[in-house]
């Protein structure tokens, strides 16, 4: 049986990260809201062309850490971040950087689908407007269909434009989210709990499209759902306590992790 | 380790650690069994392993069902999936081994002379030898004791050694008396036999490590097998 193991080995750092330039890159970064310190001296570098899964328990710092990249924390009062984050070598959180700005490179979906209560068309073509991307309704009507066939959505609301976003159904609805994040030309997407919302099929629609997406952007997911996290990203990260316990492979990360929190978590032993 | 949060879970692992171990003390039975046989030329304890081997096929099979089941309503993941992958491995090396003492009981039907005690005693120093393996590789894995599985996994080479002597030594009996054949071919059927039982046990030996480590053994391993290249000629 000589080498019949060799594809569940575990190299000593991620393999992928030689492979692809750097996105994002975090150097001790502590997030606290108020008293409570969320997030621990946390670095990673995360790749481009790639999709990275934050897991681990409730609580444990994911979605915060998520939410530094864009700075929404910024809304939160009493919330804090210390450290670098740097996105293509910029601080995010420096002073010249224009959040408003920053959030267009920096494409948004959340658990529940949220369209805003306009037109399927006006969904995705108001970040383009705002942003002025688009100098005439010609050039936003190929943004908006472009964006539209990316989500895989196109071909399903193609007769309907003018019709209401929120008349869509839950998986419609979140893929109509992600061509409204792709709309403004983001590189990274930023996905919490995605399909959390969503039946199994529409779930596997929304996975599909994170494996196409992947090709052009830098995605990092946060998932409840260790299956998801296996089956959608290349990279795991996984948090504890505000800490940043292991990030690998995630090939490695679920037959041989390194670490026994890593171990007991995602084989279902914790606490 | 910590137990599951879900206890059925535990559960399931268990039942396939014992079902594992009652396969292996059974395929243990049936090679002592089987190089008793061929030594005494005993046909009834022969008989009795050839018909017996078919309740190691059962056990592999139930011990397939088992994993499969548990990998369907679990979706294992790292050391459970490990786990579960080398119980499946490990049981169709036992079965392997089950089917080679089989082959061997079988002989001991066509060897109608009393053995020359020479090669008697090596053929039973062999048998001691592959059962020793077999016995320390199963308490290896029962022990998750990778240092126990590695020394089996080594010592594989004085099998292989102790086979070639015999190899070399049915030659010699054989172009002495050509009537010797039809009894040394089966001598060496049997003496192969007990070689590739050896084999299956570094086989599982090598899922004791990757079960305890997540990683292959990387260094190669000594083998000693050279029949391959013998000719009459050489001796």
């Amino acid at each position: 049986m000589d080498h019949q193991t060799s594809s569940l080995v575990t190299p000593a750092a991620p393999r992928i990260m030689a492979e692809r330039p750097v996105r994002i890159s975090a150097r001790d970064v502590n997030i606290y809201y108020g008293e409570k310190h969320a997030i621990k001296n946390l670095s990673i570098n995360i790749p481009d062309k790639a999709v990275s899964a934050f897991i681990g328990p409730s609580g444990c710092g994911k979605s915060t850490f998520l939410r530094a990249v864009n700075r929404m924390n910024d809304t939160i009062v009493g919330c804090r971040v210390t450290g670098d984050i740097q996105m293509d070598g910029k601080n995010i959180n420096s002073r010249e950087v224009d959040v408003v700005e920053l959030r267009s490179h920096v494409g948004m979906v959340f658990q529940k689908p949220n369209p805003f209560p306009k037109s399927i068309y006006e969904n995705v073509a108001y970040g383009p407007r705002i942003h002025g991307l688009a100098s005439n309704k010609a050039d936003l009507d190929v943004i908006v269909e472009s964006s539209l066939k990316k989500a895989g959505l196109f071909e399903e609301v193609k007769d309907r434009m003018q019709q209401s976003g929120t008349g869509l159904s839950g998986g419609q609805q979140q893929r109509l989210c992600i061509a409204r994040a792709i709309a403004v030309n983001p590189s990274v997407i930023l996905m919490d709990e995605p399909c959390s919302a969503l039946d199994p099929i529409a779930t596997a629609r929304i996975e599909e499209l994170i494996d196409e997406l992947r090709q052009n952007y830098c995605i990092i997911i946060v998932t409840h759902s260790m299956q998801q996290a296996a089956r959608v990203s290349q990279l795991t990260a996984f948090f504890h306590l505000g800490t940043l316990v292991e990030f690998g492979d995630t090939d490695e990360m679920f037959t041989a992790p390194q670490d026994k929190r890593t171990q007991d978590y995602i084989t279902g032993r914790f606490g | 380790m910590t137990d599951h949060t879900t206890k059925a879970y535990d559960q399931d692992i268990a039942i396939l650690k014992s079902q594992l171990a009652e396969m292996g003390g059974f395929a243990e039975e049936q090679l002592a069994h089987a190089i008793q046989a061929l030594s005494k030329r005993d046909i009834v304890l022969a008989d009795q392993v050839i018909a017996n081997d078919q309740k190691l096929d059962e056990l592999e099979r139930q011990i397939e069902e088992k994993a499969i089941r548990t990998i369907a309503r679990r979706q294992p993941m790292a050391s459970d999936l490990r786990e579960i992958m080398v119980a499946i491995r490990i049981s169709s090396d036992i079965e392997r081994i089950g089917d080679l003492a089989k082959n061997t009981a079988k002989r001991a039907h066509a060897i109608s002379e009393a053995l020359p005690r020479k090669l008697a005693t090596g053929l039973s120093r062999m048998g001691t030898m592959a059962q020793a393996q077999l016995t320390q590789v199963l308490d290896a894995y029962a022990r998750r004791d990778d240092e126990k599985g590695l020394a089996v996994w080594r010592a594989d080479e004085d099998l292989d050694s102790l086979y070639n002597s015999i190899f070399r030594e049915l030659l010699t009996y054989m172009m002495e008396d050509p009537r010797n054949i039809s009894m040394c071919t089966h001598l060496l059927f049997g003496a192969k036999n007990l070689e590739r039982i050896g084999d299956h046990t570094t086989n599982i030996a090598e899922n004791i490590h990757f079960l305890v480590h997540g990683k292959p053994i990387i260094e190669d391993r000594p083998k000693n097998d050279i029949t391959a290249m013998m000719r009459p000629s050489d001796e």
